[in-house]
């Protein structure tokens, strides 16, 4: 009794080894004439979602300099500095009509640092720095993710610095002409030249 | 061939360096083909690509592969016994490749008519077992030596049932040579050893089911044999980081890449030679009805290629549907279920070609 059931799992065994590795190659035979799931990536692509966040892009046409956009980065990835325009200088109307008042002379963002986080994007009131769909912009030197979006040359943003230096210092001997003609007091006259 | 060539140069060495060429150029295509075809097999039955990149549909791959290999350091580290170490790789490519010896490719084109053909195929195998146990020692790592002690209890362990049923079929040939083996198989498909032999009567047909199962056993065991999946315990990537070879690298890893394709296109050949009629055609030659016979030896080359292909297909489908077997199964089904089998089935087909 006890041997006959021992044959029986023995051949039972047997016909089950064979049996389930047919069922296994019929699955595989099957998956040889399925077509590949594969997406040769670098010719063919997948459509990115449509709130995708990837590299940012500032069009500086829209640009005012507001500095928002870097107040709200929470890795100050973002480096703006700008410099007054003086009268006289026309620096355009952005898209959604306001008018530009500042030079934005440097207007950085470094990749490396930034997180992809989009908190930059809704404060800006022109909406001109926005996400963009390259994704695939590695370097071999971290310098180089110093991305300068600023359209001034350097010689232009010293220029425009210089400008307003001088016509600060003009308000400022045209201040002072003012204030020395009605005949006010030297001492107040020395304190606000020193501020 | 290496008559005529004998005639032909009247240089015994010159006309055996030819005759040898042709088996090593099969192995170089067999290898060649064989890397593009898993890689392509094992891509689409995972419903992927595969190499696409390097030329048409990724053909130039293993050419890049074989470029990077020659170009690597050949690193062997501080401990390893240098002189088996540098010497496993040639013969494990040598045993490989001694195999072909007496291998016919057609009734014109066998390297050696000896009469003791198969015998000598199943001695010569293992030299393999030396050059891995060789191979796996002289690494001086952990993970080599474990390998090549699993590979050789695989390998040593699989031959009997290779063996039995090899037997078995000398039994009712009643012969040793490859060559006249194949002849016996002549003629149409159903003289082929799997459908019981070129003999005609109630015996043929008795024949038929212990011939399916010898088939089936000698193609497990033989699988084995050449360490592929699922008995490639040996050099399981996932465990034993390639086994015996881990410490190779460059050329003399190739080598043993080599030696395997070239097992897996040897053990095919003998297959189809003992089931499948060798290099008989299924259905008569075209040389014959369009009385061009020198048409037939072309024919028969074709015919041995192609049966040896598709079993190689099958090693390659097989491996990519079964997992890898463990130590102790791997044991089990050899000693516990292919032996006993092949026993059986010997004694029974002996009884059959008595009758």
């Amino acid at each position: 009794m006890q041997t006959e059931n021992v044959m029986k799992q023995y051949l039972k065994n047997t016909w089950l080894g064979i049996w389930t590795v047919l069922v296994g190659m019929k699955i595989t035979f099957k998956h040889l004439f399925v077509p590949a799931v594969t997406i040769q990536y670098p010719d063919v692509r997948l459509k990115l979602p449509e709130r995708e966040r990837n590299r940012l892009y500032v069009n500086m046409d829209d640009c005012i300099g507001c500095d928002q956009c870097s107040r709200a980065c929470p890795v100050n990835c973002i480096d703006i500095e700008t410099v007054k325009s003086i009268p006289g200088e026309d620096l355009g109307i952005t898209s959604n009509g306001k008018k530009k008042a500042l030079w934005v002379t440097t207007f950085t963002i470094d990749f490396a640092k930034c997180c992809y986080c989009q908190l930059c994007v809704f404060p800006c009131p022109t909406e001109c720095i926005y996400m963009t769909d390259v994704f695939e912009f590695s370097e071999y030197e971290r310098s180089n993710f110093l991305y300068k979006f600023s359209t001034l040359t350097d010689e232009e943003s010293a220029q425009k610095k210089i400008n307003l230096e001088k016509f600060q210092a003009e308000k400022e001997a045209q201040k002072a002409a003012a204030a020395s003609k009605p005949a006010a007091p030297a001492s107040s006259q020395e304190e606000k030249k020193s501020e | 061939m290496y008559q005529y060539l004998y005639d032909l140069t009247g240089s015994g060495i010159l006309s055996a360096f030819i005759v040898a060429s042709f088996p090593l150029v099969n192995v170089l295509i067999v290898v060649v083909v064989g890397v593009y075809l898993e890689r392509k097999v094992s891509a689409h039955m995972q419903d992927r690509l595969g190499p696409m990149r390097t030329g048409w549909h990724g053909s130039l791959q293993l050419i890049a592969d074989f470029i990077k290999l020659l170009q690597k350091e050949d690193i062997s580290s501080k401990d390893t016994d240098k002189f088996l170490f540098n010497l496993a790789p040639v013969l494990v490519f040598t045993a490989a490749f001694a195999a072909y010896a007496t291998i016919p490719f057609s009734s014109k084109l066998i390297g050696s008519e000896a009469e003791v053909g198969i015998f000598y195929i199943i001695a010569i195998s293992g030299i393999v077992v030396v050059s891995i146990l060789m191979a796996g020692w002289s690494a001086n790592n952990k993970y080599s030596l474990l390998g090549a002690m699993r590979s050789v209890a695989q390998i040593i362990s699989y031959e009997i049932p290779t063996a039995l049923v090899v037997l078995s079929i000398v039994m009712l040939t009643g012969t040793l040579s490859l060559g006249k083996m194949s002849e016996m198989q002549t003629a149409y498909f159903w003289n082929w050893n799997i459908l019981g032999g070129a003999g005609f009567g109630f015996t043929k047909f008795l024949l038929i089911p212990f011939m399916v199962v010898g088939f089936i056993i000698i193609y497990i065991s033989t699988l084995a044999e050449t360490n592929r999946t699922p008995f490639d315990i040996p050099e399981a990537e996932s465990e034993l980081v390639a086994g015996y070879f881990t410490e190779y690298c460059g050329m003399k890893y190739a080598m043993f890449m080599l030696s395997e394709y070239g097992n897996m296109f040897a053990v095919s050949a003998i297959i189809s030679i003992l089931f499948f009629g060798g290099y008989q055609s299924p259905f008569g030659y075209f040389g014959n009805s369009l009385n061009a016979h020198w048409m037939i030896p072309y024919e028969q080359a074709f015919w041995f290629l192609l049966k040896s292909w598709i079993f190689i297909l099958v090693q390659m489908w097989l491996r990519w549907t079964l997992p890898r077997l463990r130590v102790d199964q791997l044991m089990t089904v050899c000693w516990k279920y292919l032996i006993p089998y092949a026993i059986l089935n010997l004694i029974i087909i002996g009884i059959i070609s008595l009758l």
